[in-house]
Order: structure tokens, then C-alpha cells, then sequence
């Protein structure tokens, strides 16, 4: 299938699939369902960061006869979540290591009842010495996890970065740090679970990845696959706070499921969500840089650590993403980066927007203008001296056989904000104002879909069947949560097999009826599980031409009759598809070289800051977003993706902290975990330019996380544009910004900067 | 213990309805257990998502923290309310050809929210459109687009439509 | 929601005489409950201890602006959307009126009445910086009769006040002698709508011939509750705005500030901020323009 050939659906702002049912305010989300029967749940969490657990008494002052109390010892599988490692347990049992791990159930049929039985369970412990940051777990003077609190680590090593230092003309070294942040979707967290003997666990839940639950309670209750059954509901935002943790929610309601006899509904109020569950993994980054006189890179050693929380959950994979982006869409000889995630007692980092890119572009990007200033060279030549082209291999010594097109985003990226004419005009407006404007710019890329062998491993399925009522089917894992699984993939189907959309809808992401797909991260949905799509739309027509007599053109109604034809022979009209690898996809997990991933997406962000020098606020007045992302399939809902994830990008460089008071977020409430407005958010400007990558979806290559990658360091290069002073360190709050800023002097007319 | 609690007399959505509740009992609860308006969604029971946000007596309020005592006699809209017969709102409309929707978990409050601000304001301003959505937060979409809706409906003349869709009671569950 | 609606019992007498009586016989047992956007927040923590609530929603004799000769009276159940929409308010109050729009959200202003903000007593208290600054006056009722106190000695300490247990705050009375004053407020939150004051200043003050002749300076989260700045007031007055004079009223400002760290922002970010937002106010009266 030509990657250029025109479209009639691909391309097009087709309107969001389930878009009706959402705005008439029809879409049932998880707390919008009931099942007969049901009983609800609550979870008695740990109120130290770790511990042993020496009692636990329940005040006689509650009838517990009412109540279904689950501990660990209900567990009929193993006690653990199975996620990579299988350290996180589902109860905790003798041990807690973070506060707000889950300990004990309750179920009854009354939420006040719960909340009083909650407050009447008298758990003693023996407090153990916690350790709460980075540093801490670094310096292993206390063991909180294996044998040193490392969960993960990685050499990458390109060249020979130790023979550069002594020929470099310059050496800028630099440390970068980012805060936890925490997703909120609007929607808490959420499950229904019910249990039969006859058909095991089913569990309906506000879920990114059916497919990782269905493991998940296979491990805990000890069931074949198909006395598991996941579906997921309508589901009210996720950005990764949906990947992991619904394993660990949908075991708990199941477990009260299996012993009270009834549904259980457990839905998270939001003081709860955002205490209990994961957020973003913190992050420290050193880098040391060898540079010529011209400013090209030499050797960039690269030091990067995370801080997991107390089990590794997804730290792995999230530290292998952050080395992988850490050295920037730029060539260099010479690179070294060690990277390792560390135990803490804090309530474990998962997967968020971005998985461990956002973190180390910061740093990255930033580092940058670092060294643009060190060395006198302008910050946007410096790049472009240093810029990845056609047939540059990256710090992976992957060679980029597709086309990079670095200059042409960031030229498109300045004229579209009119950048020096701006910068001029600040540079003469800044001295008389008490808000300094400034301009920052990040170039950066985001792989798409899972590295390396990840994909093969997947081995994901996907396809599209017919049922009699005159409709095809895409049959994927996928989930629709925002991002526009539905609509994209109903696109693609249509577009392949030659029909509309209305002749096509999604079957329910239910484990009983789709095969896996893959979970729903990664960045990989259009391009990957699309591809399948396609080929499996392609597929069925040849199927159907083969044997049911369907026309090389044919009309909808050609079209369903040969289906009908086809299924009295066959039985059923379905066209499964298996994932098949690029070619050339050589990956080396022990020393990390080798095509890290099957493509690239390419981003230029600018930003535009205001620094009021009289409140130390910094506000983004405007922000330009130029990408490059294969074939955009839908146009308004690509847009949607940018915009989206720069309104979060700028909520993680300039306004959501995670306040933290031993190990638990003490500022779990939305008036204290600050996310931008409408009145806060900048116009957002956004351009796509598009190069049709050949083994994705129509062409398509992934557009979810790129947006979050870049306007941390744009915001912090404006503000440091905007006051000359250089903040290395996320989220940047007016707090800070006044701790560096307030011996000048606001509002006297003659202040220089 | 129901039998103590006062029968509270509203209308919503154009229908009178009768509901026995504490009297501290939230409106918001209100409607999604006992009126079954599932519509209204709570994102934080604290005023600050405005996923809750209803029209009562004409005014946008949050009903997550309106005890339904102090409902009573009222006249309340939800999103189930909105559109007329068959037809979208404009907004609903809007939302849709725009793309102010993606997971779909504010739009009822921002709907309701946008609707209140057409109802006062026919042609908005940006900065208008701004503050009359300020209280209800969107995660997914950056804002853009609810903007874009916004504008496009207000093009559409929102307010006949509005006092339309009060008054049917066709698309109310 | 981690309040128990079955704990509570909540009762709309209908009229202001029915809920002084009730509040009379039984003092400090009824907590008024008005637009509910602070009771109803604590309800849903699970954190109401009041277990008997009076409505005072949509009682007639408690919502009302009325404009006399020398005058703005407001009752104390007026709701910040009537505040917003008042034209004598924005005439005459416009610091009022500007409080009123920077509180919460509109279906936050649709509800929180005038009345609640004071009565919740938050340092942090929107309205309270531009009511100390315009000579506001409390008047209180109960079945004893009204009485008036200055605003001023309105609160006492951290979230205490000067009502007597069956007492109801019933009006809010500006007199109407700012209209030649010089006027500033500005509020400093986490972000530019649905923000809890991180620090805020209103002033008012008249200059003649370069020389303040008045000045009045209030600020929210600089002290237990809300309250005038009065040793930076008397650093002013009389004087002329020169730099000096300026860095004079900073340093007075800097040492009579007593705000704290807490989950939203810092003492010293809060001192050094008001500072600031003082001398752009000072600067301002340098110049023919009133800086808002």
C-alpha cells in the first residue's frame, strides 16, 4: 500500500467516534454503572512509610459480621502484582514500605459504614528508618529494596568519551532536576469486579491496558486465562495513571468480590487517588559536555537517576527511556550515559506521559542553552551545528534511515513566532518593565512505540471481524481514553477495506472478545496496532475476493452479502493480523545499541514567558509547537494530542508540585495540586509536518508523549532569556524563582537586567 | 430513617421531581443516585473541577457543594438537558465538530459551564470565554478547542436553543 | 464524599426572625450555613463537625446592596455574582467589585456570599482587603437588636471574630468617601483563576501637592487574619514619594508583616511579595496613573 496514495478517510477531521454519546453526557464511565447485588470496597492503607506490622485489632464498637475483611492470607494466587518484576505485593503482609500501601479490604453495602469500619481497624507497627530521596538511596546507608536499592541500571557507551576531555576546547557541566507530577485525569480511579465459579473474575474498570489486568489477576487469584475476563469502561483521562495501577485496584475489588459473594464497585474519591496512587518518576541529571570551538559535541557523559518509590513497578522501563533521549537529537561522537533507579519509601513512580523522556529532554534541552552560554555561540546555531541527519547514527549507533528534518521544523518553528523580532522587542522593552519577556526553544525527539525487541516480544494481534448486523469490527486492546483510539482505528479499518465509518465501529475492549493488542502506551496505538489494522482491512478483502466472490470494486452492500457468503462456509468473517518487525530492527539489551526504536517522531517547541519581577510568577503567554510525526491520520484529533500535552508540559515546569510530609503527598486535594486553567493556558500554536512512515499505520508514527517532551526546558531557556539567571530544576515556582531573583529591585523604571 | 427526611420538590430538566433525601445530601449525589442523571460527574468534591457544574435558577453552580436542601423549589438543568428533541445543542454540536471533547469527563460541567456563558454573554470575547470556563478543568485538551466550540456556537446563536432544550424533556432520562 | 449526610440535620427556617430565634435558644449549637462553599468542602473531607446547620440560603432580608446618600449597605447573604453586576458597587467599590471577580470561579461566586467570607474568617479572605481599606462596618443582629463595630475589630484572632453566640452577621456598610482616592488591589495565587491568596494588598490613599494625606493598607495571609497594616500606614503618612521615602515604607511594611509557611507558599515570598506589590502601588502615586 502506496504511503502517498490519497485517502478519503485517513487525513480527515472525521468527528470523534463516541464523541455523541459524551457530549449528550450518555458515555457511562465506571461510577456510572451498577451491578445487582453490589457492595462496595475501601482499603485500610499503611499510615507509616515503612515497617513491620506488629497488630492489627478491629474495635469491637463495629458489627464486623457485616463487613467482608480481606487480607493477605485471602490470596489464593501469589501475593504480588505482575508487572516486570514481581516485587509490589498486592496486600502487604508483614511489611509496609511506603505510607498509603494497602494493607487490608473492607466491603459492605454502606459507604458510611465503610468509612467508620476504616477508621476503626487499629493496626501497630514497628517502624523501620525510611529513606525518602535520591540521595538517600544512593548512599546506601539503609537497604530498603534487594541487595543495594538499585532496581535498574544501564551503561550505554558509544565511542570513547574519556579521550575527548583533554582535546576539547570547552567543557560545561550541568545538574537538572525534576519533580513527581501527578496525572490527574478527572476521572479517579476506578473498578466493578464481580466472581462466579463458573466464570472466575470479571472486572470492568477506567483502564489504559485490559490485557496487563488480565495477567495481573491471573497471578492473584491463580486463574487460566479464560476465567479472567477485563473490560474497560469508558474512561475519563489516564496519561500512563491508568498503565499500571488498575492491576493493583481491580485485584483488591476482585478479592472482596471472591469472598463477600457480590459485585464490588471501588471507586477512589480524588483525596485518596491522589494519595495512593503513582505519579511521575522524580529525576536527577548530570551532564558533563566536551565541545569544540564551534560548539560541536565531542563527548557527553550523562548521569541520570530516578527515584522509583518503594517497588520498581515500571522504573525499568521508564529509566531505559530516559537514557535512550538523553543525549538529544544530536550527533555525537563520544557518549557515556549511566543511568540507574533507586529504592525510596516513597509510594511508588509508574508511568506517566512521556515514561522517563520528559525528564532527561529536560536536562538535555536545557544543558544546551547552558553551553550556548558558556560558549558565547547562540543557543539555536548551537543546535543546528549539532542537529541528527539523514544517515547520523544517534548514541545507540542507530543510523537514521528515515528522514530527519531538524532544520526545516526548527526554521518553521521561528518564523511561525516570528522569533527574533520578538526577542528584539523584548530586548528593548525588558529594561523599563517589570516583566521581562523572553523566548526558550526545545528540539527534541520521542520514540515511537515500545525499544528494541519490545514490539516482537508483544507479538501483539489485532484485526477486524463482520458480525450479521452489517458492521465490521476492529477487534484491538487498545483503549479509547481521550487520545482518539477509536476514531483513528475505525478510520484506518474503513480506509483499508473500502467502506464509511458508520460501517465500521470498535468492539468493546473486553478481554473476552479482542485479542492483545498490546497495551495502550508507548506512543504505539496508531502506528503500530493501525499498521495491523490496515494490513488485517486488507486482508479481509482478499479474503473475501478469494472466497466469497467479492468484486476487485464493490459497492457496501457487495461487501456485507460476500461476508454473509463467507461466513455460511467459514463460520465466521475475521481477519486476525500478527505483528511483523521492521526489517533491520537489530537491538543489543545487555549494551543498549542498535535501533532503539522503529521510528522517531521530531519536535521544535517556543515558548514565550512573562517574569512578573514584582510577583516572581513566570506565565506562558504563547507557545509554538512544530512536529513531525508520519502521516497524521486525523488532523483535529492530532492537534488535540499537541495541545494537551503542552498545557501538561507546562503544568510540570511551572505549577504542579508534589508536596511530600514523610512520604505521603500532603497536598492531595485540587486546590493545593495547582494545574493550569483556562485562564492560565497560552494560546497554543500547532503545525505538522509530515513524512508517511512505511511501516506504521497509513503512515502514521506516534504523537502522544512528543508534545509533554518539550516545554519544560522551552519555558526555563525563556526564563532565562527573559532574566539572564539559569533554574535547572522543575516544578519552577514563584517561591523560586524569588529565592534567585529578589535582590533586584521590581517596578523602579531604571533596573537593567 | 427515610421517613424522616423531608420530600424535596425541583425541577430538572424541565420535569418536576420529587425526591425524599437528607437534606445534607449533595445535589450532585442527588441526581446521580436518585434521579439517576449520571451525567454529572464528580471530579473532586471540593469545587474546584467544576465535572459537577449544573444550572440552577439560572445560575452555574457546582453541585458538589449544594447541600439539596437548599434545592428545593429549584429549577435545575444538567447536561441531559441540553439538547432539544433530537437535536444537539449547538455546543453539543460544536464540541463535536471541533474537537472539545476527548475522554469526555468534564464535558457535561464544561457544556453546562459554556451554555451559562452564552445564555449571558451571546458573543463572548476570548478573555470572556476564559473566565466563564475557569472553574472547570479539562486535562486532555489543553483548552483550545472548548474555545474554538465556544465561539463557533456562540456563532450558531446559542440562547433560543438553550431555552428550548430547558423546556423538553425528550433526551432527560 | 467522607461526610455522612445522615449526621447532620439542616433546617431553612425561610425567615431571618425564625433563624435568630432558633440560634437565641440554643447558642453556638446552629453553624449558619450560607452558599456552603467552605462548609460544604469540609463536608465532603469528612471534616463538618457542626452536626445542626441553619440555611441561610436565599433569605430575603440578607441579600441586598442598597445605595444610600452616604452609603453602600450589603447584606451579608449577597452573593459575589451580585457584588460583580452591581453598578453602584463597581462605581463607587471598585476594589469590592474587583475582589468579587478574583474569588473561585463563577459557580464559585454564584454561591459564596459576602457574609461567609467573613464569617470563615480565612486570612486569606478575598473581600477583606478591600472592605479594611474602604472604613467597612459590620453590623451584626441577633434577638437582642443590631449592633455596628468597625470592620476593623471584626476579627479577633486566627479564625475567631467579635459575634456573640446568637448573633448573625446581617450587613456590610461602606460609606461612600473613596471616590478621589487613589485605589489598588492586587491579589498574588497559584494561578490566575480558582487560586487561594497567596498574599494580597488593597490600598487607598489621597496625595495632595505630593504629600499623602491619607492612606489606608490592608493585606490578606500577612497576619492571622485579615487586617491593616498600620505601622506602614504611619510610615507614609505625611510623607512624599521619593525613593527613600518608598524604601522607608517597604522596610516599615517588611517588619510589621508576620505571615507563615504553609502547603501553598512561603513567609518570606509573602513578606518580600507585599513589599513589592506596596511599591508598585507607591510608584504609582508618583504618576498621574492609579496602578491596579
Amino acid at each position: 500500500m502506496s504511503r502517498n496514495a490519497t485517502t478519503r478517510i485517513v487525513g480527515a477531521p472525521i468527528t470523534r467516534k463516541e464523541g455523541a454519546d459524551k457530549v449528550l453526557g450518555r458515555a457511562r464511565y465506571v461510577d456510572d454503572m451498577e451491578r445487582e447485588g453490589m457492595v462496595y470496597g475501601a482499603t485500610v492503607r499503611s499510615t507509616i512509610p515503612r515497617g513491620l506490622i506488629r497488630s492489627i485489632v478491629f474495635d469491637p464498637r463495629i458489627d464486623w459480621s457485616e463487613f467482608t475483611v480481606v487480607s493477605a492470607a485471602d490470596i489464593p494466587g501469589k501475593n504480588h502484582i505482575q508487572l516486570i518484576i514481581a516485587d509490589q505485593p498486592c496486600l502487604a503482609d508483614a511489611q509496609v514500605n511506603h505510607r498509603e500501601e494497602a494493607i487490608l479490604l473492607l466491603a459492605h453495602a454502606s459507604k458510611q459504614k465503610l468509612r467508620e469500619a476504616q477508621a476503626a481497624v487499629h493496626i501497630q507497627y514497628d517502624p523501620m528508618p525510611p529513606i525518602f530521596t535520591i540521595e538517600e538511596s544512593e548512599r546506601q546507608d539503609v537497604i530498603i529494596w534487594g541487595a543495594d536499592n538499585c532496581f535498574k541500571s544501564f551503561l550505554l557507551e558509544k565511542g570513547d568519551v574519556d579521550s575527548a576531555w583533554s582535546s576539547a576546547a570547552h567543557i560545561v557541566e550541568g545538574e537538572y532536576r525534576t519533580g513527581a507530577q501527578e496525572h490527574l485525569y478527572i476521572e479517579n480511579n476506578g473498578v466493578i469486579a464481580e466472581y462466579s465459579a463458573e466464570s472466575g473474575v470479571t472486572v470492568w474498570g477506567s483502564l489504559q491496558c485490559p490485557y496487563y489486568v488480565h495477567k495481573s489477576l491471573m497471578a492473584v487469584f491463580d486463574l487460566p486465562e479464560d476465567k479472567v475476563r477485563v473490560i474497560q469502561t469508558e474512561t475519563g483521562g489516564a496519561f500512563g495513571g491508568k498503565e499500571d495501577y488498575p492491576s493493583i485496584l481491580a485485584a483488591h475489588a476482585a478479592l472482596l468480590a471472591l469472598k463477600s459473594g457480590r459485585p464490588v464497585k471501588m471507586v477512589y474519591d480524588r483525596m485518596e487517588d491522589l494519595a495512593a496512587t503513582t505519579k511521575r518518576h522524580p529525576s536527577r541529571t548530570r551532564h558533563r559536555t566536551a565541545l569544540d570551538r564551534d560548539g560541536k559535541l565531542l563527548a557527553m557523559e550523562i548521569e541520570i537517576v530516578t527515584d522509583g518509590g518503594a517497588y520498581s513497578t515500571l522504573s525499568s522501563t521508564v529509566l531505559s527511556r530516559a537514557t535512550l533521549h538523553a543525549s538529544g537529537p544530536y550527533v555525537c561522537p563520544n557518549v557515556r550515559i549511566r543511568s540507574r533507579s533507586w529504592a525510596t519509601n516513597m509510594v511508588p513512580y509508574g508511568a506517566f506521559r512521556g515514561f522517563g523522556a520528559p525528564q532527561s529532554i529536560f536536562a538535555v534541552e536545557r544543558h544546551m542553552d547552558e553551553i550556548a552560554a558558556a560558549l558565547g555561540i547562540d543557543r539555536i546555531e548551537l543546535r543546528r551545528r549539532n542537529f541528527l541527519h539523514d544517515g547520523d547514527t544517534t548514541a545507540t549507533e542507530q543510523a537514521m534511515r528515515e528522514p530527519v528534518i531538524l532544520d526545516q521544523l526548527m526554521d518553521r518553528a521561528l518564523a511561525e513566532s516570528d522569533y527574533h523580532a520578538r526577542r528584539a522587542r523584548f530586548a528593548r522593552e525588558n529594561p523599563g518593565s517589570p516583566i521581562k519577556r523572553g523566548l526558550g526553544v526545545a528540539a527534541f525527539y520521542h520514540g515511537s512505540g515500545f525499544t528494541g525487541s519490545g514490539e516482537r516480544t508483544l507479538n501483539s494481534q489485532a484485526g477486524v471481524d463482520v458480525v450479521p448486523e452489517g458492521k465490521v469490527r476492529v477487534l484491538v486492546a487498545s483503549t479509547e481514553f481521550g487520545q482518539g483510539t477509536n476514531t483513528v482505528l475505525t478510520q484506518v479499518a474503513a480506509e483499508a477495506i473500502g467502506l464509511d465509518m458508520e460501517d465500521v465501529i470498535m468492539a468493546p475492549a473486553d478481554t473476552g472478545i479482542v485479542p492483545n493488542s498490546g497495551p495502550t502506551v508507548a506512543s504505539r496505538t496508531v502506528m503500530a496496532v493501525g499498521r495491523l489494522i490496515e494490513r488485517a482491512g486488507l486482508q479481509l478483502v482478499t479474503m473475501l475476493r478469494e472466497h466469497a466472490g467479492l468484486g476487485e470494486r464493490f459497492t457496501r452492500e457487495e461487501f456485507f452479502a460476500a461476508c454473509e457468503v463467507y461466513r455460511a462456509t467459514q463460520g465466521s468473517v475475521v481477519s486476525l493480523c500478527r505483528y511483523e518487525s521492521p526489517p533491520g530492527i537489530f537491538w543489543d539489551d545487555q549494551k543498549y545499541r542498535g535501533e532503539a526504536y522503529p521510528a522517531f517522531a521530531w519536535s521544535v517547541q517556543v515558548a514565550q514567558v512573562a517574569v512578573d519581577t514584582v510577583t516572581y510568577s513566570a506565565e506562558v503567554e504563547e507557545f509554538w509547537a512544530v512536529q513531525e510525526t508520519g502521516r497524521v491520520i486525523n488532523p483535529v484529533l492530532a492537534a488535540g494530542q499537541i495541545e494537551g500535552g503542552v498545557a501538561q508540559g507546562i503544568g510540570y515546569a511551572l505549577y504542579e508540585k508534589v508536596v511530600s510530609e514523610n512520604g505521603r503527598m500532603a497536598n492531595n486535594q485540587m486546590t493545593n495540586y495547582i494545574m493550569p486553567t483556562a485562564e492560565d493556558v497560552p494560546p497554543i500554536h500547532v503545525y505538522f509536518e509530515q513524512i508517511p512512515f512505511r511501516h506504521g499505520g497509513y503512515g502514521a508514527k506516534g504523537i502522544g508523549e512528543l508534545p509533554h517532551d518539550g516545554p519544560a526546558p522551552a519555558i526555563l531557556n525563556a526564563i532565562k532569556d527573559a532574566t539572564g539567571v539559569s533554574f535547572r530544576a522543575i516544578p519552577l515556582l514563584p517561591e523560586d524563582l524569588f529565592a534567585e531573583l529578589a535582590t533586584r529591585h521590581p517596578a523602579e523604571e531604571a533596573a537593567a537586567v | 430513617m427515610s421517613a424522616c427526611w423531608p420530600t424535596l420538590h425541583m425541577t430538572v430538566n424541565g420535569q418536576d421531581r420529587a425526591v425524599q433525601a437528607p437534606p445534607m445530601k449533595r445535589l450532585l449525589d442527588v441526581l446521580r443516585e436518585d434521579l439517576r442523571l449520571t451525567g454529572t460527574k464528580e471530579g473532586c468534591g471540593e469545587g474546584e473541577c467544576g465535572s459537577c457544574s449544573v444550572r440552577m435558577n439560572g445560575q452555574l453552580v457546582n453541585s458538589c457543594l449544594v447541600p439539596v436542601l437548599q434545592a428545593e423549589g429549584a429549577c435545575i438543568q444538567t447536561v441531559e438537558g441540553l439538547a432539544a428533541s433530537g437535536e444537539l445543542h449547538p455546543l453539543q454540536q460544536a464540541f463535536l465538530h471541533c474537537g472539545g471533547a476527548q475522554c469526555g469527563i468534564c464535558t457535561p460541567g464544561m457544556l453546562m459551564a459554556a451554555a451559562q456563558l452564552l445564555i449571558s454573554n451571546p458573543h463572548p470575547s476570548l478573555a470572556e470565554i476564559r473566565e466563564g470556563l475557569a472553574g472547570n478543568l479539562c486535562r486532555c485538551t489543553g483548552f483550545m478547542r472548548i474555545f474554538e466550540s465556544v465561539v463557533a456556537a456562540a456563532a450558531n446563536s446559542a440562547e433560543e436553543s438553550t431555552n428550548r432544550g430547558a423546556s423538553q424533556a425528550a433526551l432527560a432520562r | 464524599m467522607r461526610g455522612d449526610p445522615e449526621a447532620h440535620e439542616l433546617i431553612a427556617p425561610g425567615g431571618l426572625a425564625a433563624v435568630l430565634e432558633l440560634i437565641s435558644r440554643a447558642p453556638g449549637e446552629w453553624t449558619p450555613i450560607a452558599g456552603g462553599t467552605e462548609l460544604m468542602v469540609a463536608h465532603a473531607a469528612g471534616k463538618l463537625r457542626s452536626q445542626k446547620l441553619v440555611s441561610l440560603w436565599g433569605i430575603p432580608d440578607l441579600r441586598f446592596i442598597e445605595t444610600g446618600s452616604s452609603n453602600i449597605s450589603i447584606g451579608a447573604g449577597t452573593t459575589f455574582c451580585d457584588l460583580r453586576a452591581h453598578a453602584g458597587v463597581a462605581a463607587h467599590l471598585p476594589l469590592l467589585a474587583k475582589a468579587a471577580c478574583l474569588i473561585g470561579s463563577i459557580a464559585n461566586q454564584n454561591r459564596a456570599t459576602l457574609g461567609g467570607n467573613l464569617v470563615n474568617g480565612s486570612p486569606a479572605a478575598d473581600s477583606s482587603p478591600a472592605l479594611l481599606v474602604y472604613d467597612a462596618e459590620i453590623e451584626m443582629v441577633s434577638v437582642r437588636g443590631r449592633r455596628r463595630i468597625p470592620y476593623a475589630a471584626f476579627h479577633t484572632q486566627y479564625k475567631r471574630n467579635a459575634m456573640a453566640a446568637d448573633e448573625l452577621l446581617y450587613a456590610i456598610h461602606l460609606p461612600l468617601r473613596f471616590a478621589q482616592h487613589r485605589q489598588y488591589l492586587r491579589k498574588v495565587g497559584t494561578r490566575r483563576a480558582m487560586a487561594v491568596s497567596k498574599v494580597a494588598l488593597a490600598a487607598t490613599a489621597i496625595v495632595t501637592n505630593g504629600l499623602v494625606n491619607e492612606i489606608r493598607l490592608a493585606a490578606a495571609s500577612l497576619a492571622a487574619f485579615p487586617t491593616r497594616l498600620y505601622q506602614t500606614e504611619a510610615a507614609l503618612l505625611g510623607q512624599t514619594m521619593t525613593p527613600d521615602a518608598i524604601q522607608a515604607a517597604r522596610s516599615a511594611l517588611l517588619a510589621e508583616a508576620q505571615p507563615i509557611d504553609d502547603i501553598r507558599s512561603t513567609a518570606e515570598y509573602r513578606r518580600c511579595v507585599a513589599a513589592n506589590l506596596l511599591e508598585e502601588f507607591l510608584i504609582g502615586l508618583r504618576s498621574e496613573e492609579t496602578p491596579q
